[in-house]
């Protein structure tokens, strides 16, 4: 067994940090939210040129064919980094094209930076159930109301979902098309999200789409690329716990209370001990989560995914909380990055499936039942 | 990164199976699977089964009788044997005092006690705690005076595991008043047999005598006896505490566990339908399953350092550890309801065949619950490990 990183991959996660500590810091990541844009091109032309967008992509495309675990070192890197730019969405949507085949000249433009994704699956009634869908498919042309499209905004093109047959939350019927941004009947109202990032709502209708992989039969393809993007969000959590409990270490060593660094009291000890067990546990399954995404056995793939969105979401509920509660009242101003990283781990926690809807999914699989 | 055990490690899982399928009794299977009380002839014939094999001290040197099996090995050995329900090989001789003698032992102690640890002629138990050392162990008080040829030994130890069945017990004494309670601190090997030792049972909460007090009485104890230098114990006593730790996580029984309390909770029925199929009860059961899965690649992890030395991440297993064995029990518990209340000893003791009550699985799980509140306090309490981790690792 190996759990370090290869020295490649190792290369890519210290470029991306280079970039962070020298570009995106603090109070560059502040403009940027606080832009009319909410995004960075200059960002974005980094990223690109550093790989980061090749990274996932097939070598045939231009791309570095890169697996699960290749993007966990960079997901840490933009979790540890608060990174706000259209990459997790990009990532999310090509990993669709990559999966569902055929559709080689996006994924050329993925890699080359030219295209940005954005994944137009949830609907208002859906929660966390992807197969909940109610837009529609009629010979191609969707009609219905997406929300909460991550990036939708600055993406070219969405992968969306619409219900080709059966009922609301049948598995069977889903279909899954790609549509470009300027297609006639499409409508995006552009948001900020409470953790800096961008959202939308996108409306269809009757707006003419591309099938990706066969009428009806879009769960599966559904069910493994979100599945990867709950792996790739697990990573990004890791990397801002990371981030979050050094800075709350740093914290407890220098501010001074009753004439010592607060880090000196064992109630403040115990806590920080108990957040290193989770982020420990937590990085565990972020790890094999990483390494499943990508497995053939669905069922492995299912439970380990879940279990990992579990773990993850309550370590970063507990880390989260808790350092803002060791930061004292500067944990709860905008001024330290302690809070930007809380909202941005409880974002995550609520993002491709909460901690409740993968415990569930979890006690679903056939391997949940096996007994002495 | 892969997290696959190589084709080496599965032949050699393939063969530990082999092995166990082969030499496990059935019936010291069945008395651990279904958690009845062992007793010491259980104990030392498995010990024996394992040490015609060559396997009772894997982590120890070739030299003195080692395997010489990596600690991926050594993991899957402890897994397999946990998995399968093998009765343990008591840690106070292999992994405990074993080390301390090759690491600072004489050649004579080391030709004399080694062999006989290794295949169980000497019962050993642990003279650490005392009653006002518990956490605070350095602050211990029972002492060991130098006369001629022998220490005499005054004083009490407790919490001592099965010592109502040891020959030997190795002991931290005091042989220095007068300096920093650290540096006063020796280690000692004593015959059990010795006059002026009293053994006194302590009956836990589940009624099972598990541990004992070992009162001194001016008991004499040769020189020779003495482990390395005379108030270096303390030395001694932590290199111990930093050997071998991975297996205090107990991922291999805990695995075992979630599966008989699966059974449990299949055939305990709640509306009519099995329990592990009520929606509270079964978010319970994954939740804990799901701590066990992260647990079982962190202590897979923590392996994967050891090759640099072993060090304070222990105290992560220890903490998980300990919390997930407590939770398998508390959900048997919940999970057997009121049937949890028969108590039957002499079902427990293999006095009877079956369970007055009637169900056998059941009879052994509230006492089990009662007795495994010990986890998060044996071994240094789990308080005591978050202050490891937070001076060790995190230098607060």
């Amino acid at each position: 067994m190996d759990f370090t990183f290869k020295e490649e991959q190792q290369q890519f996660a210290d470029a991306l940090r280079r970039w962070v500590d020298k570009d995106y810091g603090f109070e560059a990541r502040k403009k940027i939210i606080h832009s009319a844009a909410g995004v960075s091109d200059e960002a974005w032309a980094t990223l690109v040129e550093l790989g980061m967008l090749a990274l996932p992509v097939p070598e045939q495309q231009g791309g570095f064919d890169g697996s699960a675990v290749d993007m966990m070192v960079v997901m840490q890197e933009l979790g540890r980094g608060l990174v706000v730019e259209p990459y997790f969405a990009t990532v999310l949507g090509a990993q669709f094209l990559k999966l569902a085949g055929g559709q080689e000249g996006l994924l050329e433009r993925v890699a080359a930076g030219e295209l940005k994704l954005a994944c137009a699956l949830g609907e208002q009634q859906s929660r966390h159930a992807l197969n909940d869908v109610q837009a529609t498919d009629s010979a191609g042309r969707i009609t219905g109301r997406k929300t909460v499209v991550l990036h939708g905004g600055q993406a070219g093109a969405f992968i969306v979902s619409a219900r080709s047959g059966g009922a609301q939350r049948d598995l069977d019927g889903i279909s899954l098309y790609v549509v470009p941004r300027d297609a006639a009947g499409v409508q995006v109202t552009d948001y900020r999200t409470i953790d800096g990032q961008r959202a939308a709502t996108v409306e269809f209708d009757k707006a003419q789409g591309t099938l990706l992989g066969a009428q009806g039969k879009g769960w599966a393809l559904l069910e493994a690329a979100s599945d990867y993007g709950a792996a790739l969000l697990c990573a990004e959590a890791i990397g801002a716990m990371d981030a979050l409990f050094a800075a709350t270490l740093e914290y407890l060593k220098t501010r001074r209370q009753f004439g010592a660094p607060i880090g000196k009291f064992q109630a403040l000890q115990h806590r920080m001990a108990d957040m290193f067990i989770h982020l420990e546990q937590a990085r565990s399954m972020a790890m094999l989560a990483a390494v499943k995404a990508g497995s053939s056995d669905d069922e492995e793939r299912r439970r380990v995914v879940s279990a990992a969105k579990v773990l993850v979401g309550q370590a970063a509920r507990f880390v989260g909380q808790q350092a803002v509660q060791l930061h004292g009242g500067m944990g709860v101003t905008d001024e330290l990055p302690a809070a930007h990283y809380f909202k941005r781990l409880a974002m995550i926690e609520v993002t491709l499936g909460d901690a409740d809807h993968h415990l569930e999914r979890f006690i679903a699989q056939p391997g949940f039942k096996e007994a002495a | 990164m892969d997290l696959n055990y190589s084709a080496r490690d599965e032949a050699f899982r393939a063969e530990v199976r082999a092995f166990l399928a082969a030499n496990l009794p059935p019936d010291l299977q069945t008395k651990v699977r279904k958690h009845l009380r062992l007793k010491r002839e259980d104990y030392v014939r498995w010990h024996k089964i394992v040490a015609k094999q060559g396997w009772a001290a894997p982590a120890w040197p070739a030299e003195f009788g080692g395997t010489g099996w990596d600690a991926t090995q050594r993991h899957i050995w402890e897994e397999e044997c946990a998995i399968a329900g093998t009765p343990p090989i008591l840690p106070f001789g292999v992994n405990m005092v074993a080390p301390v003698i090759m690491a600072f032992g004489s050649p004579e102690q080391k030709a004399y006690y080694l062999p006989r640890i290794l295949d169980c002629t000497d019962w050993w138990c642990q003279g650490y705690s005392e009653p006002g050392s518990g956490s605070d162990l350095a602050s211990l008080k029972t002492s060991a005076v130098r006369e001629g040829d022998h220490y005499i030994v005054n004083g009490q130890k407790t919490w001592t595991t099965l010592g109502q069945h040891a020959d030997m017990i190795f002991c931290l004494v005091r042989t220095d008043p007068n300096v920093r309670k650290q540096e006063g601190i020796s280690f000692l090997l004593i015959d059990m047999k010795s006059p002026g030792i009293t053994v006194r049972p302590i009956i836990m909460l589940d009624e099972d005598h598990e541990v004992n007090e070992v009162f001194f009485d001016n008991v004499r104890v040769p020189v020779a006896n003495l482990v390395g230098k005379e108030n270096k114990g303390w030395t001694y006593a932590k290199y111990l505490l930093g050997h071998e730790r991975t297996g205090i996580a107990a991922v291999g029984r805990s695995k075992r566990e979630l599966l008989f309390l699966k059974k449990i909770a299949n055939r305990q029925q709640k509306n009519g339908k099995p329990l592990l199929q009520d929606p509270l009860f079964a978010a319970r059961v994954a939740n804990l399953e799901i701590e066990l899965m992260a647990l079982e690649v962190t202590v897979l992890r923590t392996i994967a350092q050891e090759a640099h030395g072993p060090g304070p991440q222990a105290s992560v297993l220890k903490v998980r550890g300990s919390e997930i064995q407590q939770m398998l029990t508390e959900l048997m518990l919940e999970a057997l309801g009121p049937q949890a209340l028969p108590f039957d000893p002499a079902y427990l003791d293999g006095e009877r065949e079956h369970a007055l009550a009637g169900d056998d699985d059941a009879a052994p799980l509230a006492g089990y619950y009662f007795n495994f509140r010990k986890t998060s306090i044996y071994g240094g309490s789990n308080e005591i490990q978050k202050n490891i981790i937070t001076q060790m690792i995190l230098g607060l």
